[in-house]
């Protein structure tokens, strides 16, 4: 039985409002409201785990849960339904899983912050938008938890609204989502006219996929229905999970809280256009068109985003362009059919990223802390102000280290099995390319070079904080570290569920493969979507891969830790080249120029142009006119019995004399 | 009772206006009192309307009520003739019950003549009403002329600075209009005294779809009553006494104007325009539908760029209503349904919005963007609700605003204007655009305005007025099938009525076209 569905997201949704309403007057205690927090989402991931392990016993692998109607206008019918099958089932444990993990963390590191309760009716809530966007089991129940998520985000990332660059880092990401979200309202409303065009009127998922073959050969403006569908699709995708051209609002997004960081902007919020393709594959199988350009936009956004993450110096800024790039991974997997492997990605980026954040959470805590005792104004988040922390906090060391190991794709962590997999599929596939392979190669070494940059700068080396603060640095509580050991250890072991056959020596076989085959296997078996190719060019590749990651590896380790006067030395040799990436390759200035002030100009010319000169120059113009024809008139009403007499006379003159000539 | 439901729903407000007249002109707080009681009392006579599910299965007009009251010869009357369906229902609820939250609106923000305002409030609210449950057309005229008279001395006496401007110029704009439809409506009874048609308990509302007026006649009349209800919606471009309109308004003139006022626009398409010419709504639809996803991004640019909150908020008003209108225009049961319960929605949160710049006002007299910033801090309650209402209007998915908008979208996309559709549906951007915009001027940052920083959160009394819109705006995004239920079968008939003679006409259309063909071959 799946009737109780509808507990997954309630728990948290029932957490928001308590602490929303309660929090602040009535609670007021921080251990309760975090307890309310953390222990709802804690119920939700319990609920999660009943019917994850149901399913895996079950033989039929979807089940819907619907509640109630939700609008009910003819044609269309709509309701609040849920739908758990292998995709949102694993969805449902990385996001309560992981969800818990962080929400623990943010007990310890929102410790002493104002808005506290605020923070968890936040959290609570995205936790329960994030479960509607899984669970949801028709595109507009989704496009809730989609427009959910957005608000949450906006809501978080301006937690501190005092700050200006926090409400427009806010404002910033929730406007270029709604970008995103006018393609996913077009793919929508493009898919339920021409699925009902053929009688099928619907917008659920199950329906969805059993009626796509409908849609073969249907054409709008001169192309099919199922490529603009999935390409208005796929905009929302873009804008949602940070990819060219819609991605710079996600570094921006690093003013939120930490925690917000490693749980929105890394493990779950993101990587909803990843799910969102996986969840309509049977559409975008139909379209090589959109899948080619699904796979291009991913590939270049992973080269595009990690060269920006070579020069930057803040460790959130590095980690949100590592996000944005390795969301780019996941596009590819996605692009070139490899739908598995890009879910896979993305429950592995899940574990490693959010441990990444975390731990950089705690290095920030720790250096707030000392630089605050010290009353120093230092910037807690740079990079430079770092170093030799290794000693200091070797828990949050050890973590991050392995997490970079995993994200690097060294063998047998979690990261190598995912990437590799995408990175195979990118060469072998039907629908598999192989410049989009070079292109993600490149940016498989660039990764790794930049991440264990980022672990030098950290952790080791000098300690370059200033001296009043340096020995003020502390390892954080258990409740900071103990997520990040949990995480780290995910990291490490979470690839073994989908072991590729090329090197299963022991016959363990690929579980995830097995267990997603129910959503995926369909529509890559009709529409010819596999990796075909020997196993030794599989094992020959992965070692390649390897290699690559050591290179990278290798590079940062001469770069940061033999020879320090490298980078500088380098800088100084390519200034414009240092210069463009370190501003981003001026993406947000070019933005700026060309949508923003031409938007605000056209505003302005609107209102003080068309409205005031010619709408109402015209209506004013129409009164003046108005009013002068009656002040001429008016003479002739002057009351005066000679100009009367006048008038009477001149006008009998004028009808005689027209009579006369006529 | 139910036989007088509507005309005791109506007139009771009058009475109320009668009492107030006998009370001493310094009663002021007697005044409000009487003036709130009498409005809630309309509320709840009017309340069994909502619970009657009558509507939910038939498309029939109910609770008719029939007077003779001019009659010329057999034909030509003019009749006290009213009722409602699934088309009315909802918006005569929204007047009933927006009244008393703009009466409660009141209390401090009216101090000079109240007995005057509270007066013409109750004249007022008779004018709407009448004019939601006319079925006869000369009914709905006099109704119409009867809600401009109390809106103009509203603005005129109880405005801002520029009140006599902004009151003329909203006089001249509506008067204009009304003309051209009070010429129209007397050619419509004209011509349905010509064609001889009897009309039994005289010609009203329900027999439009017997009427067949000729396709070029259809063609000028159907501007006649085009323009005047376009200058009430407003259209763009006929628009522009509405920020004008609205910034000098009181709160309590704005909440009405926007909530309700606007509506008469829409409505009088709807229920008028469109099944009296069904042929000239066909020629006219693309150039309406032109004009009203004009009216949605033109009205937000141009909302965007404001300085002064209630301006801004006036602006995003015509940006709503060109989504009602393409919605009405789409002429399909999720266009229609999604622009009535549209206008329902803007009546929610634009009222909402106003009556938050109104508490914006009432403690700072500024209602500049710049005066304000970082007010999150000092007045968290009122951050809340006013984010609430923001993305209400933004159209959240879970709030109202989504539901109106979506069916709309989703409607239109269906219909022959699925290019106007991809247009309109940036106004999906430009929305969340200028409301974040200005929340995030007014609401966040530091406060650097000393002025803002010993500002009081709301008052229970506030809270209040804010209670009911905000349930409102999660019922209709959550379950709005509350209120599409009892719309649809009206809603059914009138697309039947109308697309069946558009269809004939075409067909005629054809036929003429091979018979000219024919002709010209020979």
């Amino acid at each position: 039985m799946y009737d109780k569905l509808w507990l997954i997201p309630f728990f948290p949704l029932l957490g928001a409002i308590i602490n929303g309403l309660l929090g602040k007057r009535f609670i007021k205690n921080e251990k309760v409201i975090g307890a309310i927090g953390t222990g709802m989402l804690f119920l939700s991931f319990l609920v999660s785990c009943k019917y994850f392990i149901q399913l895996l016993g079950d033989s039929v692998k979807s089940h819907q849960n619907v509640i109630a109607s939700w609008m009910s206008v003819g044609k269309l019918q709509v309701d609040w339904g849920f739908l758990l099958d292998p995709l949102s089932a694993l969805m449902i444990m990385v996001v309560t899983g992981v969800g818990t993990l962080i929400h623990l963390y943010s007990i310890g590191y929102m410790h002493g912050e104002e808005g506290f309760y605020r923070y968890f009716s936040y959290l609570n809530l995205f936790v329960f938008s994030m479960l509607m966007l899984v669970l949801g089991n028709n595109a507009l129940v989704m496009f809730v938890g989609w427009e959910g998520v957005g608000l949450c985000s906006y809501l978080l990332i301006g937690y501190y609204f005092e700050k200006k660059s926090a409400g427009d880092a806010a404002k910033k990401a929730f406007v270029m989502n709604r970008v995103g979200d006018f393609g996913f309202l077009l793919g929508l409303f493009t898919l339920f006219w021409a699925l009902g065009s053929h009688g099928v009127w619907t917008i659920n998922f199950v329906e969805i996929t059993e009626n796509a073959h409908l849609l073969s050969g249907d054409m709008i403006l001169g192309a099919s229905v199922t490529t603009v569908a999935t390409l208005c699709f796929f905009l929302g995708a873009t804008g949602k999970s940070a990819q060219l051209p819609l991605f710079t609002w996600l570094p921006d997004a690093m003013e939120g809280p930490t925690p917000v960081s490693a749980l929105i902007h890394a493990a779950t919020m993101v990587t909803a256009g990843v799910y969102m393709i996986g969840r309509m594959n049977i559409l975008f199988a139909m379209s090589p068109t959109t899948m080619f350009v699904v796979a291009l936009v991913g590939a270049l956004t992973a080269i595009f985003a990690a060269t920006i993450g070579f020069a930057q110096n803040d460790i959130k800024r590095v980690l949100a362009y590592s996000t944005v790039s390795q969301l780019g991974f996941m596009f590819v997997a996605m692009g070139v059919g490899a739908f598995t492997a890009g879910i896979f990605h993305l429950m592995t980026h899940a574990f490693f990223k959010a441990c990444l954040f975390l731990g950089s959470g705690s290095v920030i805590h720790a250096m707030h802390h000392a630089l605050h005792h010290a009353h120093l104004d230092d910037d807690a988040q740079d990079m430079r102000n770092m170093g030799g922390l290794r000693k200091k906090m070797p828990i949050t060391w050890a973590t991050f280290g392995i997490s970079c190991l995993a994200i690097s794709g060294l063998p047998f962590f979690s990261g190598f099995f995912s990437k590799d997999e995408i990175l195979w599929w990118a060469f072998a596939s039907t629908r598999g390319n192989k410049v989009i392979w070079v292109i993600v190669v490149v940016a498989a070494f660039m990764t790794a070079f930049y991440m264990f940059r980022c672990l030098y700068m950290t952790f080791y080396g000098e300690q370059k904080t200033n001296p009043k603060a340096k020995d003020h640095v502390h390892e954080s509580p258990w409740v900071i570290t103990l997520p990040l050991v949990v995480l780290a250890g995910l990291a490490t072991v979470g690839g073994l569920i989908g072991i590729p056959h090329a090197i299963d020596i022991a016959h363990v076989g690929n579980k995830l493969n097995a267990f997603l085959a129910p959503v995926f296997h369909h529509s890559q078996e009709l529409y010819k979507i596999e990796a075909h190719g020997s196993a030794s060019t599989e094992i020959i590749l992965m070692v390649f891969s390897v290699a690559i990651a050591l290179a990278g590896i290798g590079f940062a380790t001469v770069m940061y830790m033999k020879d320090p006067s490298l980078p500088g030395k380098f800088t100084a040799k390519f200034p414009t080249l240092h210069r463009v990436v370190f501003n981003k390759w001026y993406v947000d200035e070019i933005y700026d120029t060309l949508f923003v002030n031409s938007t605000k100009k056209l505003g302005i010319f609107c209102w003080k142009g068309f409205d005031v000169k010619v709408v109402d120059g015209i209506v004013n113009g129409i009164a003046k006119l108005v009013g002068a024809l009656s002040s001429v008139l008016r003479y002739t009403q002057s009351g005066l019995f000679t100009n009367y007499a006048l008038t009477m006379v001149l006008g009998t003159v004028v009808m005689l004399a027209i009579f006369i000539l006529n | 009772m139910n036989d007088h439901l509507l005309s005791l729903m109506t007139f009771f407000p009058l009475v109320g206006m009668l009492i107030i007249l006998f009370l001493p002109r310094e009663a002021d707080r007697l005044i409000k009192t009487v003036t709130l009681v009498v409005t809630i009392i309309v509320f709840f006579i009017s309340l069994p309307l909502a619970f009657d599910d009558v509507f939910a299965t038939s498309s029939a007009m109910h609770y008719t009520e029939f007077v003779n009251w001019i009659s010329v010869g057999d034909y030509f009357q003019m009749n006290y003739n009213v009722g409602i369906d699934g088309i009315s229902l909802w918006l005569v609820l929204l007047t009933t019950f927006i009244m008393p939250i703009a009466i409660l609106s009141t209390w401090h923000a009216i101090d000079k003549n109240t007995k005057g305002f509270m007066a013409l409030a109750l004249l007022l609210e008779t004018g709407m009403l009448g004019a939601f449950i006319s079925l006869d057309l000369f009914l709905f005229y006099v109704f119409w002329e009867l809600m401009l008279v109390p809106m103009y001395f509203m603005i005129g006496i109880w405005g801002g600075k520029n009140r006599i401007y902004a009151a003329v110029k909203f006089f001249i704009f509506t008067a204009v209009g009304s003309l051209l439809m009070l010429v129209a409506i007397i050619y419509v009874y004209y011509y349905s005294v010509q064609a001889g048609v009897p009309f039994e308990n005289g010609f009203s509302v329900v027999h439009f779809a017997q009427m067949d007026i000729p396709a070029h006649l259809q063609t000028w009349l159907f501007a006649a009553f085009a323009f005047s209800f376009a200058i009430k919606v407003p259209m763009f471009p006929v628009h522009t006494w509405l920020p004008d309109a609205h910034t000098e308004a009181p709160t309590a003139g704005s909440v009405i104007l926007a909530a309700i006022l606007l509506k008469m626009g829409t409505y009088g398409y709807v229920r008028f325009a469109i099944p009296l010419f069904p042929e000239a709504t066909m020629q006219f639809t693309p150039f309406l539908a032109l004009l009203a996803v004009i009216g949605i991004i033109y009205g937000a640019l141009v909302a965007m760029m404001q300085d002064d909150v209630k301006k801004l908020v006036a602006y995003s008003s015509v940006s709503h209503l060109g989504f009602v209108m393409l919605g009405v225009f789409a002429m399909n049961l999720q266009g229609l349904s999604g622009g009535l319960l549209q206008m329902i929605n803007h009546g929610i949160s634009t009222g909402a919005l106003f009556l938050i710049v109104g508490f914006l006002y009432e403690r700072r007299h500024t209602r500049l963007i710049a005066d304000f910033g970082g007010l999150s801090k000092v007045m968290p309650v009122f951050a809340t609700i006013f984010l609430i209402v923001t993305f209400s209007s933004i159209g959240l998915p879970g709030t109202n605003g989504f539901v109106g908008e979506f069916l709309i979208l989703v409607g239109a996309f269906e219909s022959e204007l699925r290019i106007f559709t991809v247009f309109a549906t940036t106004g999906v951007i430009l929305a969340a655009v200028y409301m974040l915009w200005m929340f995030q001027r007014v609401m966040m940052g530091k406060v650097t305005n000393p002025k803002n920083e010993n500002l009081k959160d709301l008052s229970a009394r506030e809270v209040t007025i804010m209670m009911p819109l905000l349930i409102f705006i999660f019922w209709i995004g959550i379950y709005p099938n509350t209120f599409l239920d009892k719309m649809t079968p009206a809603l059914e008939n009138m697309i039947k009525q109308v697309k069946g003679k558009q269809q004939i006409a075409m067909m005629v259309e054809d036929m003429d076209q091979t018979v000219t063909q024919v002709t010209v071959n020979d």
